[in-house]
């Protein structure tokens, strides 16, 4: 067995750096994209409806949005950096005028629907229009997201216009989502639920066919826009739930790739099973892995009892450890760590619980509990959801944790349903576990989980803080970067450290070992973004 | 055995012989049943003494010993959190021997009850009794199961109860068949005419008289339910984390590390697969013993 | 024979109203709902009219009496309305899924016979000697074994094998294609699943099998048989093995109604896209349409081969009569 072992973890420290090399020196080495071939891909979760304006699930987005076009996107050529945007169906990304309250986009001429019907203005107009003013009885997830735009509209066959109430930050990375698919306005105009069981788009793909929980097929859109894309003749992605049946798939042969993200040990074994047929991307993921205590819970409503639970979690020793057998990794405040709003490290170091004394961290923990009157030990109660990767893991560490400064906490996982009624309803839980995971890295809007639960779409630690709100509406209504990392700073000291609203744990990493054949895929921070397959090629 | 046992001989008029050696005559007659016996023994054994048997505490864990390979120091390996698992397999033990014991009890000794009943009342009660047994009986356990975790929590003992619900209806059945036949004997008719109360004939004259099918349903659902729980938690809705179970242990480092560290999967799969095993071939042997119709000569 | 039969089939009608009714209170009991979960489980932010405009449009906001009138009504028609998640027709749903688990349901009874009749006839033909031990341990061996360890392990065990012995890792195909239209795609995908449930299942009917057969052994015409001098294989085939053969047929039978519904675990692991996996997703999915279907289903399922099994017995047992 050691002598296996020892073997394994030679092959994937050389595969994997071999991976990670590999992935610098690709754009230059290997310039030319062969067309033909059929991308086989395993997808976790089966999509509710079609429409990804009312959907929030990743399972959306990797089986269907490759049929569908965009207005813009994050650039799929450098899909990892959080603040390049392009544009899909517009010919060039404007600059604001007006103060910064107006946008004015070009739309390319001669796209077409798959159905052969022309694509205009009109159709992105009513597209927007419906996501950010839904009419009556239509559902759209993220409408708020576009609080600051005043008015949406097509001034010719060719040109949109977004007047805005007041200059934000936060309007080109919303404008960037990926569920943003733009729909035909005839098609609305008769149903506006037609979407909902029916595709059609005017992306690279042609839907082919869907078999509920089996697969989903598309082929080449021959009349594709991007020139000389897609390169594939075709995909079929295969819904498999399992996700060691996944990595298995990628093993055998019965899929090429899974963009989601695999744990850490999945890679060492692919690797180590296949060498060099395996090619490992890998990055910070904008999800986030949070405790949230119940500020309506008797003994977390005292902001000490608060301040020492966060104080005991030892975030920068985890980060090494638990990135071993869990998808997470960095260590890092509210905002994404790779933005540049977010904290260095010097300045992350000044917040509790982060503090890089663990000892000093731990005493002050147990001296602030004494004073709260848990001296002897407080046990709580703890909400999770029963699911591995990565609530169950990281959760047997945090008991862990938390039994170094005398707290027993007593873990009670539910399945994803029970879970968030327990988070959104029951509410009688200590602390819970809890996520907030976005699609376009846009740190000014995904910290919208720590303003009070009255305005946020999805705090579920029951409080209400007007000075983190003040901070928030600031930090969106100025467009002066300086401004905004200011302001950031100080609502990540109140949320994380002086009131310990929330501890967030570590943020999650994402890791795809895909079959090396699979070329022209380049990952980005989220499971969510850079998913329609242009420019994705086969080398075979 | 009864005095109205067919296989008695001669040899059981001679006078009582000392215990030891029924055992060893009833260990030669069902070698495996004595088998699954002895692992059975040793399993309470186990958890009865699991605080001074495991080497290690089995919650602790250590991100200096991360899946360790087996060997000197940790005989079976450890888990992903460097938790020992020959300490934790101990531990799970107890949890194991009390989910079966107690669900196994629960179930058949209810379905005893129930069935019992049934065959005394007859008449409206019995069809009715046994519409609502058949709806428990077809009914998917995963369903009762997820409804039963989700309204009363997850935790171990509303584990035993998700198990113990369909044990009844299938002991009541097995029961009731039995007991409709001894309903018309003459002592129970007696019992009735000098006015005794239903549950005093339904548990002092009738239930004793239907002790073979209730004893051979009890040990056969001890590792059924072991079995079923290892399932639930499979499905995520067993026994949590970070409670040393078998089906929990298998959960979440089974599919993971299978290949890697193929330990975690493997000694917890066997743990489960041995018990089971002992309990049905004791099972086996307490049929073939209680059922004379099964009884080989 | 007739009044037998239609009692029978009346007394089926209680049996699924009370499942109806028990499925549907359950499920409701049973916190949180397909809306909540389809916006809130993604973690990402969401609006609260969109959840509501979700939950106004499956009828969750009805008083929960409208809403069990509705679903009974439907019932009454065979009309179980549209999957909360997908909003496709719930028939479709299962219909698509039908084939895939009744073939497998079907090879796994094939498989579990092969293993069972040959096994529970050696078994007590060798009563009490080490061949009988050895018999019943390999039985009740698969039964001891949790059906998802020995799914895991048969994967693991094919892929590695596979590379030692062909340089690179096969897997069965973890997409279903149809008997008729590519048998041995087919075939390569479902004969693990059912190997290992086969298996399992053999072991409740191998038990049968050699303890029908002793009993039956020991019956006055198979002493006659003996003392007629014939073969010892002629009387175990043509006379003890027919009149075993009742109530293995009975546990079969039984056996099948399970595999029907009952394959949960065995199609999650193996990724077959079948009811048992359909089930579990529509069940988290708090999905209570499908779910209600689907339960309803099986519970019939199991009423009708009860059912069939009992007139089976009574045609192959000419003792038994049905008044």
């Amino acid at each position: 067995m050691t002598k296996r072992l020892s073997h394994w973890v030679l092959a994937a420290g050389v595969g994997l750096s071999l991976a990670l090399s590999g992935g610098a020196a690709f754009a230059a080495a290997h310039a030319k994209p062969k067309r033909g071939g059929t991308l086989k891909y395993v997808i976790p979760a089966e999509p509710p409806s079609f429409d990804g304006h009312r959907e929030t699930t990743f399972a959306l987005i990797h089986p269907i949005a490759p049929f569908y076009s965009t207005l813009i996107r994050v650039n799929p050529e450098n899909p990892s950096s959080p603040t390049d945007f392009v544009c899909d169906l517009c010919t060039e990304m404007p600059t604001a005028s007006d103060d910064g309250k107006r946008y004015v986009f070009n739309i390319r001429k001669g796209v077409k629907f798959h159905d052969g019907k022309p694509l205009t203005a009109h159709d992105v107009a009513a597209t927007f229009e419906r996501i950010i003013f839904p009419p009556q009885g239509v559902a759209s997830a993220r409408k708020a997201f576009f609080v600051m735009v005043d008015k949406v509209a097509a001034t010719d066959d060719h040109t949109i216009q977004f007047d805005l109430k007041y200059p934000s930050g936060a309007f080109l990375p919303s404008l960037a989502n990926p569920y943003n698919f733009v729909y035909a306005k005839a098609r609305l105009d008769a149903d506006q639920h037609w979407y909902e069981k029916n595709i059609e788009g005017s992306g690279p793909f042609k839907f082919v066919e869907l078999q509920p929980g089996a697969v989903i097929k598309g082929e080449r859109n021959p009349d594709y826009y991007h020139e000389g894309k897609p390169y594939l003749d075709g995909f079929e992605g295969i819904f498999a739930k399992k996700q060691s049946l996944r990595v298995q798939a990628v093993r055998g042969g019965q899929a090429q790739i899974e963009f989601r993200g695999f744990p850490p040990k999945s890679r060492d074994d692919l690797v180590a099973a296949l060498g060099d047929k395996i090619t490992v991307q890998e990055s910070d993921w904008n999800c986030v892995l949070l405790v949230t205590p119940n500020h309506k819970s008797d003994k977390m409503k005292d902001p000490r009892v608060r301040k020492a639970l966060t104080l005991a979690i030892d975030r920068w020793g985890g980060s090494k450890y638990l990135s071993e057998i869990a998808i997470v990794k960095a260590v890092g405040g509210i905002a994404f760590p790779g933005h540049p709003l977010a904290a260095t490290k010097a300045e992350l170091e000044k917040i509790p619980g982060y503090w890089p004394d663990l000892d000093k961290s731990r005493a002050e923990a147990k001296k602030l509990l004494a004073e709260a009157g848990f001296g002897d030990g407080l046990s709580l109660k703890m909400n999770n959801r029963a699911v591995d990767q990565p609530y169950k893991i990281v959760g047997v560490w945090l008991i862990d944790q938390w039994k170094q400064i005398g707290v027993t906490a007593e873990q009670q996982v539910l399945p994803t349903g029970p879970f968030y009624d327990m988070l959104r309803k029951q509410k009688t839980y200590d602390i819970s576990l809890d996520f907030n995971c976005q699609a376009v890295v846009n740190p000014l809007l995904d910290v919208s989980k720590f303003i009070s639960d009255d305005k946020s779409g999805n705090n579920y630690a029951n409080y209400q803080d007007r000075e983190v709100d003040r901070l928030f509406e600031a930090m969106n209504q100025t467009a002066d970067v300086n401004e905004q990392r200011k302001l950031m700073r100080e609502m990540e000291m109140r949320v994380l450290g002086e009131e310990a609203h929330s501890m967030i744990t570590l943020w999650w990493y994402r890791i795809i070992p895909h079959r090396s054949e699979v070329k022209g895929w380049k990952i980005s921070p989220s499971h969510y973004l850079n998913q329609d397959l242009s420019s994705i090629w086969i080398d075979q | 055995m009864t005095a109205s046992d067919p296989s008695l001989d001669l040899d059981e008029l001679a006078p009582p012989r000392p215990w030891y050696t029924t055992v060893v005559y009833q260990a030669r007659r069902h070698p495996l049943g004595a088998a699954g016996a002895f692992v059975v023994l040793l399993m309470i054994f186990m958890a009865l003494f699991a605080d001074l048997i495991a080497p290690y505490d089995p919650t602790a864990t250590s991100f200096a010993n991360m899946h360790e390979a087996p060997g000197a120091a940790f005989l079976l390996g450890t888990d992903q959190f460097g938790r020992d698992l020959l300490s934790r397999i101990i531990y799970g033990a107890r949890t194991a021997l009390f989910v079966g014991f107690v669900a196994a009890f629960a179930g058949s000794t209810i379905g005893l009850v129930l069935g019992v009943s049934s065959a005394y009342f007859g008449g409206l009660f019995d069809l009715v009794f046994q519409r609502v047994m058949d709806v428990f009986m077809a009914f998917p356990l995963i369903i009762m199961a997820l409804a039963v975790v989700s309204i009363l929590g997850p935790g171990t003992q509303n584990v035993i109860i998700a198990i113990t619900l369909p044990f009844i209806p299938n002991c009541a059945r097995v029961v009731r068949s039995s007991a409709l036949a001894i309903r018309e004997i003459p002592y129970v008719d007696a019992a009735r005419a000098m006015g005794y109360s239903h549950t005093r004939i339904i548990l002092r004259h009738m239930a004793p008289n239907v002790m073979a099918p209730y004893l051979i349903m009890l040990t056969a659902f001890v590792g059924q339910a072991i079995l079923l729980e290892a399932s639930l938690s499979y499905l995520g809705l067993g026994v949590q984390e970070p409670t040393p179970a078998w089906g929990l242990m298998l959960q979440g480092g089974a599919e993971e590390y299978a290949e890697s560290a193929p330990w975690i999967a493997i000694f917890p799969g066997l743990a489960i697969t041995l018990a089971v095993f002992a309990f049905n071939l004791f099972g086996d042997s307490v049929r073939d013993t209680l059922d004379p119709r099964l009884r080989s000569r | 024979m007739y009044t037998y039969t239609i009692k029978r089939l009346l007394l089926m009608v209680p049996t699924l109203l009370g499942a109806a009714v028990l499925v549907f209170l359950l499920l409701r009991a049973v916190p949180g709902d397909v809306c909540e979960l389809r916006l809130a489980g993604t973690g990402g932010y969401f609006d609260k009219e969109a959840l509501a405009i979700c939950q106004e449009e499956l009828g969750l906001n009805d008083p929960m009496f409208v809403q069990f009138v509705d679903y009974i009504l439907g019932l009454l028609v065979l009309d179980f309305g549209e999957s909360m998640w997908t909003g496709q027709k719930v028939w479709h749903e299962i219909g698509l899924r039908f084939e895939l688990s009744l073939q497998l349901a079907i090879m796994t009874t094939l498989i579990s016979i092969a293993i069972a009749l040959p096994l529970g006839t050696i078994a007590a033909v060798k009563q009490n000697t080490w061949v009988d031990y050895v018999v019943r341990s390999i039985s009740i061996a698969g039964i001891a074994m949790p059906s998802f360890w020995l799914g895991i392990l048969l994967i693991l065990g094919i892929l590695i094998i596979s590379q030692n012995h062909f340089g690179q890792p096969w897997m069965p195909p973890i997409q279903y294609k149809s008997l008729w239209e590519d048998p041995w795609h087919n075939l390569s995908q479902l004969i693990w699943p059912a190997l290992a449930t086969g298996y399992r299942y053999s072991a409740v009917a191998t038990r049968m099998t050699r303890s029908t057969l002793l009993e039956v052994l020991r019956e006055d015409y198979v002493r006659t048989a003996r003392a007629k001098g014939l073969l010892e294989k002629v009387i175990i085939n043509r006379h003890a093995l027919r009149n075993a053969m009742l109530p293995v047929v009975t546990v079969i039978g039984i056996e099948f109604a399970f595999l029907m519904g009952g394959l949960v675990v065995t199609e999650q692991v193996f990724n077959l896209n079948g009811l048992g996996k359909l089930f579990v997703e529509a069940v988290l999915n708090n999905d209570y349409t499908l779910t209600q279907a689907l339960v309803l289903l099986v519970v019939m399922i199991f009423v009708l081969t009860n059912f069939l099994v009992d007139l089976l017995y009574a045609w192959l047992d000419p003792r038994i009569r049905y008044a």
